[in-house]
């Protein structure tokens, strides 16, 4: 379907005048990769590519994430669900460490991305970054045109010729179902775009980089139903490129378009397994409760 | 239950709202009798030889104010190379990274108290530090003085409009794998561009009327401007010496510069309005 891109040349580190001491990608690392996808039955294809163990987080003295323990798996769709506040997308802020942002906020315990821990204070956060995407809430168009938003992380990461850049934002735009709308003018600024037409353009954004996880902070929330479907779709067909951990209180999305769904109740991780089990035969009462509408 | 009548409550917003109207339009009378009078003295001052000539000796007719609006500029231009730069990093620093710290609260402190000193002083300081042991004044010392009172209006209105700059857009900028300092200079700084352009032309607008710093640092010349390391024309300290003289065109003369001044700030503060609004229309 898509032609895959592969980066032409990793910027290094040092050039950059950060230091890198992780090695940037590893092809051996990524179990899962070569072997051919027939849907979400291949079971034993299953790999972790994110492995959170005995995860506290904390905003000042108020502890946010309890002992989260979990593994995401590899070119999957999982959906964190669970009632406001719970600790859903603190949980996933801390898979690219975004909250680092913040002074008041830290995170114990151990993250595994591809064998190593990412919470480890040497890790080199740029790349970190470049692997972990991210999309927002609310659309977050930056402040100029609509090429430069898609090649604003693109330039950051890769160096390619101007032809070869162009190409990539065609990609990355198809890709978000967004090209056909927006192709006659690439110049015009993206905060002229709609919302839902900014969070694709996000997104295209986000893929651009060619990440390999994509973490979404309920992407659809601000966003009309129409442009929600056509995320949706979007995540469906990504999964085959990207691992995806989405975040939503739209029960009846995470049921769509979900492979796994882990609930969160109070920073702790209630239940988590297969999404179809989860919403037909929940284990847990709390879960039942939950997205049977009872409580949350 | 008994009804209370609202007469009494209707006097009062009547009173009010009188009251407040009538304050707006003292405060506006004022204002429109000062630019009336200086428009209605300095129009006729301002002759093609105003812009043109060297200052004449009292009595000698003709003559202009060329040196002093050149020298006014270029002071003008040299404190904001100094204080610009300078007042946008401090409030960069502020907004981005000092934040909660001590040192920002002590640096936002320091700079509340000095946009609230009188000039005069700043003026004192400048002669203090750099026209006394240099021996003599200057148009640098002039433009340095300057630059000082911008330093913190700069800093402040830096930092309040980068603070207008939702946290999410700088979280996306980082979650795509940018270095903050490229966050700040190529998405915040964009984001807060009109704003921070604003910022600027209001300390210009502020520091280009200022009289008391120059008078102990540029001071004043009659002769043409041929660099700021002597004393330098400029045009409120010659307003300040032609208006005390008792020489009627120079005095003629003081109004018309002081028309000048007052259109240059006015012209500074609407493009930094309009700028301002440039930016919410988008």
């Amino acid at each position: 379907m898509s032609p895959v891109i592969k980066p032409l040349y990793f910027d290094s580190a040092d050039k950059r005048g950060f230091r890198n001491e992780v090695s940037i990608e590893k092809p051996g690392n990524r179990p899962g990769n070569e072997e051919p996808r027939h849907g979400d039955q291949a079971k034993d294809s299953l790999a972790p590519k994110i492995s959170v163990r005995h995860l506290d987080f904390f905003y000042g003295d108020f502890q946010a994430l309890k002992d989260n323990t979990l593994d995401i798996y590899d070119k999957k769709v999982t959906a964190i669900i669970g009632p406001s506040g719970c600790g859903k997308s603190t949980h996933i802020r801390v898979y690219n460490r975004i909250y680092d942002l913040y002074r008041e906020q830290r995170a114990s315990g151990e993250i595994r991305m591809d064998g190593e821990n990412i919470l480890s204070p040497g890790y080199d956060l740029i790349e970190l970054r470049r692997r972990v995407g991210m999309i927002f809430q609310k659309p977050t168009p930056f402040p100029m045109s609509i090429k430069d938003n898609v090649t604003y992380g693109l330039k950051m990461h890769y160096k390619m010729s101007r032809s070869k850049m162009m190409e990539r934002v065609e990609w990355a735009l198809k890709q978000a179902a967004l090209w056909d709308e927006v192709k006659e003018d690439l110049d015009r600024p993206a905060t002229a775009l709609s919302g839902g037409q900014q969070q694709r353009l996000c997104i295209a954004r986000a893929i651009a980089v060619e990440p390999e996880i994509l973490l979404m902070d309920e992407p659809t929330s601000a966003i009309d139903p129409i442009a929600t479907s056509k995320i949706e779709d979007l995540v469906v067909n990504l999964k085959d490129r990207f691992t995806i951990v989405i975040v939503t209180h739209n029960m009846q999305q995470a049921a769509r378009i979900s492979d796994f769904t882990a609930f969160f109740y109070r920073g702790v991780i209630v239940e988590y397994g297969e999404t179809e089990k989860i919403f037909t035969k929940p284990a847990k009462k709390q879960t039942e409760e939950y997205i049977t509408g009872r409580f949350g | 239950m008994k009804r209370r009548p609202a007469t009494f409550r209707k006097l009062t917003n009547r009173l009010v709202v009188g009251l407040s109207g009538g304050a707006a339009l003292l405060g506006l009378f004022f204002l429109g009798w000062i630019l009336m009078g200086v428009i209605l003295r300095g129009i006729s001052a301002l002759s093609p030889d105003f812009f043109t000539k060297l200052p004449t000796p009292p009595g000698v007719p003709g003559g202009g104010l060329v040196n002093a609006i050149v020298g006014t500029l270029l002071i003008t231009l040299a404190a904001v190379l100094l204080g610009v730069p300078l007042g946008i990093l401090g409030g960069i620093y502020l907004s981005e990274f000092g934040e909660h710290s001590r040192v920002a609260a002590t640096v936002r402190f320091a700079a509340n108290v000095l946009m609230g000193t009188p000039s005069i002083i700043v003026g004192v300081f400048i002669y203090a530090i750099i026209v006394f042991p240099t021996g003599h004044f200057s148009g640098y010392a002039g433009a340095v003085s300057l630059a000082v009172i911008m330093l913190p209006v700069v800093v402040r209105t830096t930092e309040d409009m980068l603070r207008l700059v939702p946290n999410t857009l700088r979280e996306s900028a980082l979650a795509l794998g940018a270095p903050r300092w490229k966050v700040t200079f190529q998405v915040v700084f964009r984001a807060a561009k009109s704003g921070l352009l604003t910022g600027v032309l209001l300390a210009v607008a502020r520091v280009s009327g200022e009289t008391a710093p120059l008078l102990f640092t540029a001071l004043n010349s009659p002769y043409w401007v041929k660099s700021l390391s002597g004393p330098t024309a400029n045009l409120t300290v010659t307003i300040f010496n032609y208006a005390m003289s008792p020489y009627r065109d120079w005095q003629r003369q003081a109004w018309g510069a002081s028309l000048l001044i007052m259109v240059g700030v006015l012209l500074a503060t609407l493009l930094g309005r309009r700028v301002l609004k440039e930016k919410k229309r988008k």
